[in-house]
């Protein structure tokens, strides 16, 4: 099963560092969710894009988790050759992160 | 108004970005209902593109769809009663007002003050020590200083309290942190002083989830088959309705497309948050780690629970500097063999800018539709169409130009059936940041007066 058909996902970028959120769609999906999507499995599947560490933040009354990617976006908005120099695609990938089914 | 009636300011936002639709700010100016109307127009580099505006003409340096924008809404805002603040001045705020002036005058209305925000340029501050360089975080290497454009401080919302004061209707800045905008005016109406960090909490949360306008309404959520969004083409911008104690209800106009639930409260709430125990701007250290959403009815959300800790000592600045030119070329490939062709090409362009000495600092081939957004994304078979897109960081602009050539030979010279070339050369601005001490920076309001 994919994480999309649990949670829904936005990206934002600062300078050289992407935030991705992750909202469950249900509450009762949550623990499994924040138990599974550690900051190590989120550096792991995003490895073809980003290179730094991953903070996670985790808001159990919202169900929703915010990870921190640093130094992820080569050089940010403003200098990097990437086609998507925000990042902003990255919450589609995210979407994508396979689960061990419940 | 009674002591028991509880007071709500309406305070809508007419744009998210400087390229942002004009129409939904129209319908908010007209039947909003509004007491202000704030447009957020200026990320991280538009302000050193405006300083260099600036620079060729001392006229200019605001944001260029400042007089559509005004000419757009100040009828109706003037006839209703709304305010309007923005950061629509960029690098020159005074003559961002003097051009409102005129555009008022134009149509007609009179009896408008409209206020200039300045201050935000540090530029003298941060050169006082007489060094040639300056480091910053986000760049290679300290940044020399005969690249440095721009340098702005972001200011906080008292200044635009203080313009409120003066009677201002209309409040153009340069570089104010986002939500302050919305501060701003939240601390006129409800007396909220810059030590009240909690009431600055929940106001930096109003502006927080406005600030970037249709992603509060529905815009950017849509997923279809996932996340269903009816009439984004009409898309409606978000309205707070914010009581005295802080909590507030977010909605949009009856009749526009969009949605409104908690689901697009969540997602605007983290958007280029960090840690959301400490969302760092110049009025506060708000905290969002306790916020509730609540739907009271369709396309009605009400957020309460914010907090707010002490202000940060020093202010971030951000520094625009020219950092070399950037080089692209991109051309298509089709059908059976469209991949093998697409990693030929770019094995030829590789070749071709090494065997001619272009000296590249740094590049990048990328197969559009096989990993130009991720490395590894590409998990499903081969798609019949691919793009490859050759782009190069280069100190010239001559030599960022060969590089959209050499890929625009690829029609005679390169694999076969490539089509569809577009080249591209641009000077980089780059974006870097540091931080001055808040004593440093002084803000000064001046009024224009139609």
């Amino acid at each position: 099963m994919k994480l999309r058909q649990l949670a829904h996902c936005r990206t934002g970028d600062k300078g050289n560092t992407s935030n991705v959120s992750v909202f469950v769609y249900q509450q009762k999906d949550y623990p499994f969710i924040e138990q599974y999507l550690t900051a190590d499995r989120i550096r792991a599947h995003l490895s073809g894009r980003i290179c730094g560490a991953v903070r996670r933040y985790c808001l159990p009354g919202l169900g929703a988790i915010n990870f921190v990617l640093d130094d992820a976006l080569t050089g940010g908005v403003t200098r990097s050759l990437a086609i998507d120099p925000h990042g902003k695609c990255i919450s589609g990938l995210i979407l994508d992160l396979e689960l061990p089914v419940p | 108004m009674s002591a028991t009636e509880p007071r709500v300011v309406r305070i809508g936002c007419g744009a998210g970005f400087s390229g942002d639709r004009i129409e939904p700010a129209i319908e908010l100016a007209e039947r909003g209902g509004l007491d202000y109307l704030v447009f957020e127009c200026l990320a991280e580099r538009t302000i050193a593109l405006a300083q260099q505006a600036r620079m060729e003409n001392s006229q200019l340096g605001y944001d260029p769809l400042l007089a559509e924008r005004m000419g757009a809404v100040l009828p109706a805002c003037v006839t209703n009663g709304v305010k309007i603040v923005s950061n629509m001045g960029a690098a020159n705020p005074v003559a961002a007002a003097r051009r409102t002036a005129e555009i008022a005058r134009s149509l007609g209305l009179s009896g408008l003050k409209i206020a200039a925000v300045e201050g935000d340029d540090v530029i003298a501050v941060l050169r006082t020590d007489g060094a040639s360089t300056l480091p910053a975080e986000g760049a290679a290497s300290p940044i020399a200083w005969d690249n440095i454009i721009a340098a702005n401080a972001y200011l906080g919302s008292t200044p635009i309290l203080e313009a409120l004061r003066l009677g201002a209707h209309v409040v153009l800045t340069g570089r104010v942190a986002d939500p302050s905008l919305f501060v701003g005016c939240l601390r006129y109406e409800f007396g909220w002083g810059e030590a009240d960090f909690e009431q600055l909490g929940k106001a930096t949360l109003v502006g927080h989830l406005l600030e970037c306008a249709g992603q509060l309404t529905g815009g950017y959520f849509a997923d279809p088959g996932v996340k269903h969004v009816e009439g984004l083409a009409r898309l409606g911008f978000p309205l707070a309705e914010v009581s005295s104690d802080g909590t507030a209800v977010f909605t949009k106009l009856p009749g526009t497309g969009g949605l409104v639930s908690i689901a697009t409260c969540k997602e605007q709430l983290l958007y280029e948050v960090q840690d959301p125990g400490a969302y760092l701007t110049p009025d506060v250290a708000a905290d969002f780690s306790g916020v509730c959403f609540r739907q009271v009815a369709p396309d009605r959300v009400e957020v309460s629970g914010a907090g707010g800790r002490s202000r940060p000592e020093l202010l971030k600045v951000s520094i625009g500097y020219r950092d070399g030119f950037i080089g692209e070329g991109q051309i298509s490939y089709a059908g059976s063999g469209a991949l093998q062709r697409a990693q030929l090409a770019v094995e030829v362009v590789a070749e071709r800018l090494r065997l001619t000495g272009v000296p590249l600092r740094e590049s990048r081939y990328d197969l559009i539709g096989v990993n130009s957004v991720c490395a590894e994304a590409q998990t499903g078979p081969v798609p019949s169409e691919i793009r490859i897109r050759a782009v190069g960081r280069t100190r010239t602009l001559e030599d960022a130009l060969r590089i959209g050539r050499e890929v625009e030979a690829l029609y005679t010279n390169g694999p076969a059936g490539g089509g569809g070339v577009t080249r591209s050369a641009k000077e980089v601005v780059a974006i870097a940041s540091t931080f001055v001490p808040r004593d440093r920076v002084v803000p000064r309001v001046a009024i224009e007066t139609v």
